[in-house]
C-alpha cells in the first residue's frame, strides 16, 4: 500500500495482428524469418512508391474494438507521425491521430477480492509495426553499431489505449490478461509476448490521495513480460513517493526496467520531446466503415470470455472462480466443454482440469494443443470412476499415465493392473491377513484407540497397491474390528 | 505569422538539416511570408464545409489480404552503405 498517495496505471498496448500480409505490401507477416527476406520497396519506404491498405487488417480492428465494446467510427483516417530512428525507414510512421477505427470501450476485469471492476479504453488505432535493430555488444548503450532487420516493418499493430481507471499493479495485471484472453478468443492475434506480437507502454504517475489531479507521469516502453510489468508497477510508484516526500520533483520522462536489479533506470535519448509533427497521410485515403460491414463482423465474434463463464456458472453450476480460469484460455474453455458434451459431471471435470491437468500443463510447459490425450478420454476415465472400475487415488495415476502417453484409460487400467477391488470375499481375505499381521494394533483399537482405524485402512491400501475400494474397506474392516 | 530565428534552428533539428547563420535570417523570412500567404484561407467562411481529409474525392481503397514476392535480399542490402549479417549496418544509436 501507498501511504497517503494513490498510483494511476496508463496502458498503450501494442498487438500485432495476425494477417498472412502487412499492412501496405504483399510481404509476408511472419515471425523468425531470416533478416530482411520479407522486404519490398513499399515497406522498405523507397521513394516513388505507394502503400495500399490490407482490407483484413480493418476487419481485425473493427473485431477488436466490437469485442472491446468500442464504438466503430464509421470515417477514418491515417495521419503521419514523424521521427528519426534507424528502424522507420520511411522517417515516418503510418499511425492515426484524431481519427481512429475505435473509441469508448471497456473490458471488465476481476479481482482476488471478486469484485469487479470496469476499466476504460479510450481508443484503439491501427499503424505500422516499425523494423528490428539489434545491438551488438552489451546491449543499447555501448555498442557503437546496430544491425537492422526490416521484416517487422508494415506488420500490422493495433494500439488500444487505457483510460486513467487503473489504481494498482494487480488492476494492471487483470486488463492485460483479459486484453490477451478476449483477442485470443477472437483470432485477430497470438498475443505472444516472448515474440513481441503484444507488449505494453505503461505509463505510472502517483497524487495525494483523494486529489483531482493526476501527478507527473514516467513511462516504461515496450515492456513484454507480466511479471517484469508487474514489479515494476510495484517498485517504480514507491521511487515516486520518495521523491516528492524529500521534496524533489517527478521528471517527465522516459524508463527503463532493469529486471535483474529491480529498478527503473531513466533513459537518456537524444530524440527531441515528443514533436512528432503530425499531419495527414496523404498516401491513403480516408476508410468509411459502413454499418452493414460492422454487422457482418459482429456477427463472425465468437461467445466470448465473460458470456462462457457467465454460462458456465449458471448453465453448468461451476464455482465463479473456476470459469473464470477455465475461460481465460479459449484452448482450456474448448477442451473443457468437449469433455462435458461426453460426461454430464461439469464439477467433476473441472476439478480436473483446475487441479492435475493444469499442474501437469505448468510443469510440462505445453500449450492444450500439444496434450496427447482426447477430450473424450478423460470423461472414459470418469466414467470408470463413477462406475467403481477405479478408485479416486488411482484415477489419478491414470490420468498421470494418459498425459504421459495418450493411452485411453481402458487400456491403462488393463495394462497395469489397475482395476479396483471391489470383491466381498477377496476384500475379506486381504483385511483378515492385514489384521492377523497386526495383532497389537488390534489390541490398541479395542482397547479404545479408534485412532489406529486409519493406520488399518492404510495397510489395507499398501496391501492391494492403493486398488481397493475405499468405501467398501472402511465397512468391512469397522465390523471386524468391532469384531 | 512572424518565425524567428529559434524556430527556424527548432524545425531545422527535427528535420536533421544544417543551416548557416545567414540561411536562419533568410529561412525566418521565407517562411514568414509563406505562413502569412496560407494565413489569406482563414478569410474564407468555412462554416458550413466539412474538414477536408484527403484532396482525392474516394475512399475505401484496399488490397486482399494476399501475399505477393518480396525483393531479394541482395537487391535490398545493394545500396546500404553498411551491411552484416544480412542486416543493414548502422552507428550508434543512443548516446
Ligand atoms: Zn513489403
Amino acid at each position: 500500500m501507498l501511504d497517503g498517495y494513490e498510483m494511476t496505471v496508463g496502458l498503450e498496448i501494442h498487438v500485432q495482428l495476425d494477417t498472412d500480409t502487412k499492412i501496405f505490401c504483399g510481404c509476408k507477416n511472419e515471425f523468425g524469418a531470416e533478416p530482411n527476406h520479407h522486404t519490398c520497396p513499399i515497406c522498405l519506404g523507397l521513394p516513388g512508391t505507394l502503400p495500399v491498405l490490407n482490407e483484413k487488417a480493418v476487419e481485425y480492428i473493427v473485431k477488436a474494438g466490437l469485442a472491446l465494446n468500442c464504438e466503430i467510427n464509421t470515417f477514418s483516417k491515417f495521419d503521419r507521425k514523424n521521427y528519426f530512428y534507424a528502424d522507420l525507414p520511411k522517417a515516418y510512421q503510418i499511425s492515426q491521430f484524431d481519427l481512429p477505427f475505435c473509441e469508448d470501450g471497456h473490458v471488465m476485469i476481476q479481482l482476488e477480492d471478486e469484485t469487479e471492476m470496469k476499466i476504460g479504453i479510450t481508443r484503439i488505432h491501427l499503424e505500422e509495426d516499425a523494423g528490428k535493430l539489434n545491438h551488438a555488444g552489451e546491449g543499447i548503450a555501448s555498442s557503437d553499431s546496430s544491425l537492422v532487420d526490416y521484416n517487422r516493418v508494415g506488420t500490422p499493430l493495433i494500439e488500444i489505449v487505457s483510460e486513467p481507471d487503473i489504481h494498482s499493479p494487480e488492476q494492471a495485471i487483470a486488463y492485460l490478461k483479459k486484453i490477451k484472453s478476449i483477442l485470443e478468443y477472437i483470432g485477430v492475434s497470438d498475443c505472444d509476448m516472448s515474440q513481441g506480437s503484444m507488449r505494453a507502454d505503461v505509463n505510472i504517475s502517483v497524487a495525494p490521495t483523494g486529489s483531482d489531479e493526476l501527478g507527473t507521469r514516467t513511462e516504461l516502453k515496450n515492456m513484454n513480460s507480466f511479471k517484469a510489468i508487474e514489479k515494476a508497477l510495484k517498485y517504480e510508484p514507491k521511487r515516486q513517493i520518495k521523491v516528492l516526500e524529500s521534496g524533489g520533483e517527478i521528471i517527465q520522462g522516459t524508463l527503463t526496467w532493469d529486471d535483474e536489479a529491480g529498478k527503473t533506470i531513466p533513459m537518456r535519448s537524444k530524440e527531441e520531446a515528443h514533436d512528432y509533427r503530425y499531419f495527414p497521410e496523404p498516401d491513403l485515403v480516408p476508410v468509411i466503415v459502413e454499418q452493414e460491414w460492422v454487422d457482418g463482423i459482429e456477427d463472425s465474434l465468437p461467445e466470448l470470455p465473460d458470456a462462457r463463464q457467465k454460462r458456465y456458472v449458471e448453465e453448468l453450476g461451476i464455482p465463479e472462480y473456476d470459469a473464470m480460469v477455465i475461460t481465460a484460455d479459449r484452448e482450456m474453455a474448448d477442451f473443457f466443454e468437449a469433455v462435458v458434451k461426453e460426461h454430464n459431471d461439469a464439477k467433476a471435470i473441472s476439478n480436473w482440469i483446475m487441479g492435475d491437468f493444469s499442474r501437469l500443463l505448468n510443469e510440462e510447459s505445453i500449450t492444450i494443443a500439444e496434450v496427447k490425450f482426447k477430450p473424450a478420454d478423460l470423461a472414459q476415465m470418469l466414467k470408470l470412476m463413477d462406475e467403481g472400475t477405479i478408485s479416486s487415488k488411482i484415477a489419478k495415476t491414470v490420468f498421470e499415465e494418459m498425459f504421459a502417453t495418450g493411452k485411453n484409460p481402458d487400456t491403462i487400467v488393463e495394462e497395469k493392473g489397475l482395476k479396483q477391488i471391489s470383491d466381498t470375499s477377496e476384500l475379506e481375505k486381504i483385511i483378515d491377513q492385514v489384521i492377523a499381521d497386526n495383532q497389537s494394533a488390534l489390541e490398541d483399537y479395542r482397547g479404545g484407540n479408534k485412532n489406529v482405524f486409519g493406520f488399518f485402512i492404510g495397510q489395507t491400501m499398501k496391501a492391494t497397491r492403493g486398488k481397493a475400494n475405499p468405501g467398501m474397506v472402511n465397512k468391512i474392516l469397522k465390523e471386524k474390528l468391532e469384531g | 505569422m512572424k518565425i524567428n530565428k529559434e524556430t527556424v534552428e527548432k524545425v531545422a533539428h527535427l528535420a536533421r538539416l544544417e543551416v548557416s547563420e545567414d540561411e536562419k535570417e533568410l529561412f525566418a523570412h521565407q517562411l514568414s511570408d509563406i505562413l502569412d500567404h496560407a494565413e489569406k484561407l482563414n478569410e474564407l467562411d468555412t462554416e458550413d464545409i466539412a474538414p477536408t481529409a484527403h484532396a482525392l474525392p474516394i475512399q475505401n481503397v484496399f488490397r486482399k489480404d494476399e501475399v505477393r514476392a518480396s525483393l531479394d535480399r541482395e537487391a535490398v542490402l545493394a545500396n546500404a552503405p553498411q551491411k552484416d549479417e544480412g542486416m543493414f549496418k548502422v552507428p550508434q544509436i543512443v548516446d
